[in-house]
């Protein structure tokens, strides 16, 4: 029973994390049209900014505030330099020129931080672990997370659905030329939400940088996850983002628990065991191909 | 005097296999023969580009999960050919080290592949069709890793190349040769495929879907048919590679070697089938020359992939072979 509580806890906690990345890599793309790996990059840049101010500083603050300036910043960089000419054209341009720029990042990160994975202690205000019921304690950074999870669904819950900027994603979303033809800078309007989701990449960022590796490459791991949510909540949608990331969490979370468990009442230990982890890493692809066979727009297609 | 399109594309096709024809010649005449193994590289690079071009340029599919079955392609071999050597039968099957046994299998695995993948991905369009296909050949890649039998992460070595009566493969030139032969073939069957009337409704599906629905086409049979021509194209390239490198890793199927390959088909000009290939050269040029340069190399190539694409839509070789596709 407690090893079911900490397992769902723990997809609730994956959950928010890809989340965070979802939202805004699916805003980028319901508005602007824009396939942008470098999604990926900016959660890369945010945990390092983060790893970087907390060796020097030691405190979590300065690490937060450093991973979301430096995220948003390279975000915006990026977004005037290059991905601002790709608006217009085809998806397979913009993601060649996407995976040019994680090249370039991935060497450009490795080149200023180094090559050694820095380490990232918990704070001393979210290490330990609270217990939430007899016998069972779980540790509070995750308990934090999945808060702040929460926290970042409620506010783009709001943002988009109560304030000028929200409404204006939202009609962008339907019909970029009406809206741009109603006055609107929509050139500025991409810049924001483009800098909205780099943000929460660095959050997403510096949140799991005591808990995962940071190192190179953790962007695209966590990016071809972040798709598959995507795809799976329908692509442009910020409800079907929450509904895949939770969806997604879960089963990775709970696949890696139970599935070698279940193999082995059924097979050999040593056969049982390496089928049980790849069936684990695949499930979330399973699970794509399985909602993609019923509904192939996603569970909440943006538009009908 | 104008050229019509087709005799020009006819023309360059033919000096450039005239050209490539006579490196190992030329290599040896200036006394360096490693070149062939270089050539050997661009040559088994352009295949699967060529295949790629089929899907992405004239069925604007845009498949972000290539390697998969450059993957697979090679793993088959590479499996078989551990079967024979030391891991006794597999699934009862001495196994064979012919080539005219083993490619065949290695194709049909690759077909298979593209069959599923693409009767699932099809069900999309668009940026879903990128996300997903890229995360099937991620799919392929984690099964890679965990086949632990067959080396995982190590990868496997294939200790001997196949052999192919005739022909020794073991020798540079001939197996150059060999890779030259089977890419202007492919290339040739490409070029016939996509100016048939299948390739005429493929295209027709690419300018507008709804007009062609409309004048009685079937969009999914045509396209899933020039997936798997491509799955099997580029799983030919992947057979090779194993032959050339003596070792397949998962490497083959991760997300950066599908990405390469979009690369080098955009490098070449998209829809031109022949521009890949120059395509392909020249992404492996660069790749040496860089890394020969400095260990930073990406810090380098990663800005000239953003250049092309802001630079325009016709790749590097697109102008001259009439490559016009996408925006």
């Amino acid at each position: 029973m407690t090893l079911l509580l900490e397992q769902v806890l723990n997809g609730l906690q994956y959950g928010a994390m890809l989340f965070m990345l979802a939202a805004g890599l699916t805003l980028i793309f319901g508005i602007m049209g824009v396939v942008n790996l470098t999604h990926g990059s900016f959660y890369m840049v945010g945990a390092y900014c983060a790893a970087f101010a907390i060796a020097h500083t030691g405190s979590f603050l300065a690490a937060i505030v450093a991973a979301l300036v430096g995220a948003c910043a390279y975000g915006l960089l990026i977004e005037v330099t290059v991905v601002r000419r790709l608006y217009q054209r085809d998806h397979l341009y913009q993601v060649l020129a996407t995976f040019g720029l994680i090249l370039f990042t991935n060497e450009a990160v490795s080149l200023i931080f180094g090559r050694r994975p820095p380490l990232v202690d918990t704070p001393a205000i979210l290490s330990g672990a609270v217990t939430l019921a007899p016998g069972f304690q779980y540790p509070v950074m995750r308990l934090a997370f999945i808060a702040i999870g929460a926290l970042v669904a409620i506010g783009l819950w709001y943002l988009v659905n109560k304030t000028r900027v929200g409404m204006l994603v939202r009609a962008g979303a339907d019909d970029r030329e009406m809206v741009s033809a109603m006055g609107v800078d929509i050139g500025r309007l991409y810049t924001i939400v483009f800098g909205l989701g780099a943000l929460l990449c660095g959050l997403a960022g510096v949140m799991a940088a005591p808990l995962l590796a940071v190192e190179i490459g953790m962007g695209e791991r966590v990016l071809i996850t972040t798709f598959v949510v995507i795809v799976i909540g329908g692509v442009g949608s910020v409800r079907g983002a929450l509904a895949g990331a939770l969806l997604v969490g879960m089963v990775d979370s709970l696949g890696r628990a139970y599935l070698p468990t279940l193999l082995e009442k059924v097979l050999s230990p040593e056969i049982a065991a390496p089928l049980a982890a790849g069936l684990a890493s695949a499930s979330i692809y399973l699970l794509m191909a399985i909602v993609l066979i019923v509904k192939p727009m996603g569970l909440f297609p943006a538009r009908a | 005097m104008a050229m019509t399109l087709s005799t020009r594309r006819t023309w360059i096709g033919l000096v450039g296999l005239f050209l490539l024809a006579l490196v190992p010649t030329g290599a040896e005449a200036s006394g360096t023969p490693y070149l062939v193994n270089l050539a050997t590289r661009f040559l088994i690079y352009g295949l699967a580009a060529v295949s790629l071009d089929l899907v992405i340029g004239y069925g604007a599919m845009v498949s972000f999960g290539h390697a998969m079955f450059f993957a697979t392609g090679g793993y088959v071999v590479a499996i078989i050919a551990h079967h024979v050597a030391e891991a006794g039968p597999l699934f009862g099957w001495e196994g064979s080290m012919q080539a005219l046994v083993v490619w065949p299998i290695a194709l049909a695995c690759c077909a298979l592949l593209g069959a599923l993948v693409g009767y699932l991905a099809l069900r999309t369009r668009g940026v879903q069709f990128i996300m997903i296909t890229l995360a099937f050949g991620q799919l392929v890649y984690i099964v890679l890793m965990s086949l632990q039998v067959y080396g995982a992460d190590d990868g496997l070595l294939m200790n001997e190349r196949n052999q192919l009566p005739g022909v020794n493969l073991d020798n540079p030139n001939q197996f150059y040769y060999v890779c030259l032969a089977i890419l202007a073939i492919w290339t040739w069957i490409c070029a016939h495929v996509v100016s048939s009337r299948f390739g005429m409704v493929l295209q027709a599906l690419r300018q507008s879907e709804r007009r062609a629905i409309n004048l009685g086409a079937a969009p999914t049979p045509y396209r899933l048919t020039a997936f798997i021509l491509s799955a099997i194209g580029t799983g030919m390239a992947g057979v090779l590679w194993a032959n050339y490198a003596g070792l397949v890793t998962p490497d083959m199927a991760a997300w950066s070697k599908s990405g390469e390959l979009m690369a080098i088909v955009i490098l070449g000009g998209v829809g031109t089938l022949l521009g890949p290939i120059g395509g392909a050269a020249v992404f492996l040029g660069l790749e040496q020359t860089l890394s020969a340069w400095t260990e930073h190399w990406m810090l380098v190539m990663g800005p000239i992939l953003v250049l092309v694409v802001l630079a325009g839509r016709n790749g590097l070789f697109g102008r001259w072979l009439g490559g016009d596709h996408g925006r």
